[in-house]
């Protein structure tokens, strides 16, 4: 394995867990809770889709095969699209998009702290971007998950069960294989074990003031790195590259 | 006392080329007309990102998504705008709300077709974007201040949407057999609902004099029609689109294009709610609507909470 | 079912750069403080149009009356030494 695949390799995980949740979020839109809102959560899907058009545009250059980031984004099979589990899982209720937000973005703020020293001077650059927006979107789920947990009976249990449902996505945003591992002596990749802990008591510091509290069940869903998805990126993805698909020689 | 309050002294301000705010004297029939058609101008925005949020999803490109969400976000922003100015003649949003779900306050009909493929996405930027400049733009000298500065605003960030649109066309024009049937499928079905989108002909139009005498509207649906009407086939033609109708010609005499009759049957069967997707727009707001009353409630306890907190700690 | 609410009705002032006035932009709806200005930042600041936000419950803003405007604004008509045009310098007096 050569710096330039690792690299590559790098940019596409990071790349598609913004394509993907962008996608997620972009299928909120006219469908908030208050029109203020409903533009609130488009920024963010705005950000992400942002963030993975620089992150796959990368790939495409490390990857040398005159590619485009459009043909990265949408002409590889399931197989090869490697965003985390928790960042496919469909789309709930409210609750249930504050909670995917709260356990990412604070994950992401973390992250991107981190990835802003990269060596890789690509990467380090979209990182400093990326933890402006990263803030932002952590303050933004921070505040909502405060006003569910503490606000009526009904929004609390559906906070509650939000955060439960998708705990089990959230092991795998720290694990490291032997890409992160490589990447990682040559100054370039995140120790993502590292982060756990500190995201772990950011997380708890918060649900404990919303009062709310993680799931006791701390078994941990895994596959994104191998390729290997839950069913739900197959539908995300037939959908996303259908007119790709359909008409493989037109230029949009 | 002044007679300020009377009907002559408004009419005398509103012939001045003064501004209306929204507590200075109004006769209650520009209050009432002002509140329908804001309201409606709001609705439309609002029902308005369902056609286009059905393409995000699968937008082609990663530019093309941004550029539709973002656009979808405005149509967002806009109604929002409205509603704040509408607030201000005494209507609360939740009232406009539930007028709009009840039927009692319309929206633009042409959110009612549906959108069917790619090209509908550049079809309703460059024709029902389009049409609503035109109008949008006369509406900025609107009479009543809110009005007036929630256009100025609209008018300024949605002139990226008609060129986005257009580039849609273009670029499909330019593209495979495919994309070209697309387009030309796209402004088939939608250059006749965005010419009704002006709505009826001025002589049937009964409300437009009182609406022209106060300047709430500055131009006549027939005028602001035409002027899209003028401003567009020239635009078609360069790209190649057919407009769907054998007897559109140039008249030279006028410089302005006639056209075949347009058909008001069509017309008032969508706007009396037997459009392709009036009950699929409606029912879809209703619902979300609905789905995120548990969230308001919350925001509203949390509020209550969080200030008796502060009384006590204070 | 309990009647909907659309949250409270804020003002929002943008700065559009440092230095400038902040102007009334338009208003957002939000139950809490940091809500509104989430909302106000997510509004209008989509094109770079600010650099500080001010947010005001509506409820908290006063407007004059419209019939209490000529004993408001027009005593001041005729105060024109109030205006530097008022006075009249020497010729060629200079830098004043």
């Amino acid at each position: 394995m050569t710096t330039k695949d690792a690299t590559y390799n790098y940019a596409i995980r990071l790349g598609d867990n913004a394509l993907i949740l962008g996608h997620r979020l972009s299928e909120l839109c006219s469908r908030g809770p208050i029109l203020e809102e409903d533009l609130a959560l488009t920024n963010v899907a705005l950000d992400m889709i942002g963030r993975a058009q620089a992150l796959l545009k990368y790939a495409a250059e490390l990857e040398g095969k005159g590619h485009t980031e459009d043909d990265i984004a949408y002409r590889r099979a399931e197989i090869n699209y490697h965003n985390h589990l928790l960042i496919e899982q469909p789309n709930g209720d409210f609750a249930h998009t504050i909670a995917r937000q709260l356990y990412l973005s604070v994950f992401e703020y973390l992250f991107f702290t981190e990835l802003e020293k990269s060596k890789d001077a690509t990467l380090a650059a979209i990182a400093s971007k990326t933890i402006k927006e990263v803030k932002y979107h952590m303050q933004h789920a921070i505040d909502w998950t405060l006003r569910l947990g503490d606000g009526t009976v009904e929004s609390h249990k559906r906070m509650q069960k939000g955060l439960n449902d998708l705990y089990m996505y959230t092991g795998e945003l720290f694990e490291m294989d032997h890409i992160d591992t490589y990447l990682l002596h040559q100054h370039i990749a995140v120790d993502t074990l590292s982060l756990k802990a500190k995201w772990q008591s950011e997380i708890e510091k918060v649900l404990t003031e919303a009062t709310l509290s993680l799931p006791e069940d701390t078994y941990m869903q895994t596959g994104s790195k191998k390729g290997v998805h839950t069913e739900n990126l197959g539908h995300i993805l037939s959908e996303m590259q259908y007119l790709q698909r359909a008409y493989p020689d037109a230029k949009w | 006392m002044h007679n300020e309050h009377s009907d002559t002294h408004f009419q005398s301000r509103i012939d001045n080329g003064e501004h209306i705010e929204a507590k200075d004297y109004m006769p209650e029939g520009y209050r009432k007309h002002l509140i329908r058609q804001m309201s409606q101008h709001a609705h439309s925005e609002v029902i308005g990102m369902q056609p286009e949020g059905n393409w995000i999803t699968r937008a082609p490109s990663l530019r093309a998504k941004q550029i539709l969400l973002a656009k979808i976000q405005d149509e967002g922003g806009h109604g929002l705008y409205l509603y704040s100015a509408v607030e201000t003649l005494g209507v609360s949003r939740a009232e406009l709300i539930e007028q709009l779900q009840t039927g009692k306050a319309k929206y633009s009909s042409i959110f009612n077709y549906p959108a069917l493929n790619w090209a509908d996405i550049g079809a309703i930027g460059w024709l029902v974007d389009g049409a609503a400049i035109v109008n949008q733009v006369s509406l900025q000298r609107t009479s009543y201040g809110p009005y007036s500065r929630a256009m100025v605003r609209i008018c300024k960030e949605e002139s990226f949407h008609q060129r986005q649109g257009y580039e849609i066309m273009t670029t499909m024009m330019r593209g495979t057999k495919d994309q070209q049937a697309m387009a030309q499928d796209a402004m088939n079905r939608w250059w006749w609902p965005s010419l009704m989108m002006f709505g009826p002909h001025d002589s049937d139009s009964p409300r437009s004099g009182d609406a022209v005498k106060w300047k709430i509207k500055r131009e006549t649906n027939d005028e602001l029609r035409q002027k899209f009407i003028d401003k567009t086939i020239p635009q078609a033609e360069l790209i190649g689109l057919t407009i769907p109708d054998k007897n559109f010609k140039l008249d030279e005499k006028t410089g302005h294009y006639t056209l075949s009759p347009i058909n008001w049957e069509e017309f008032h069967r969508v706007v009396s709610g037997h459009g392709p997707c009036n009950k699929q727009r409606l029912d879809h707001h209703i619902k979300y609507h609905q789905e995120g009353a548990w969230v308001r409630e919350a925001a509203e306890a949390y509020k209550l909470k969080t200030a008796k907190k502060e009384l006590v700690t204070a | 079912m309990a009647t909907d609410t659309q949250l409270d009705l804020w003002e929002v002032f943008i700065q559009s750069k440092s230095g400038l006035p902040y102007i009334h932009s338009g208003s957002v709806h939000a139950s809490d403080v940091k809500m509104a200005m989430q909302n106000a930042r997510d509004i209008y600041t989509r094109r770079g149009e600010g650099t500080s936000i001010w947010v005001v419950p509506a409820k908290h803003i006063s407007a004059s009356n419209p019939d209490d405007n000529d004993m408001l604004f027009d005593p001041s008509n005729d105060k024109i030494y109030r205006h530097p045009t008022f006075y009249v310098m020497p010729e060629g007096a200079k830098n004043i």
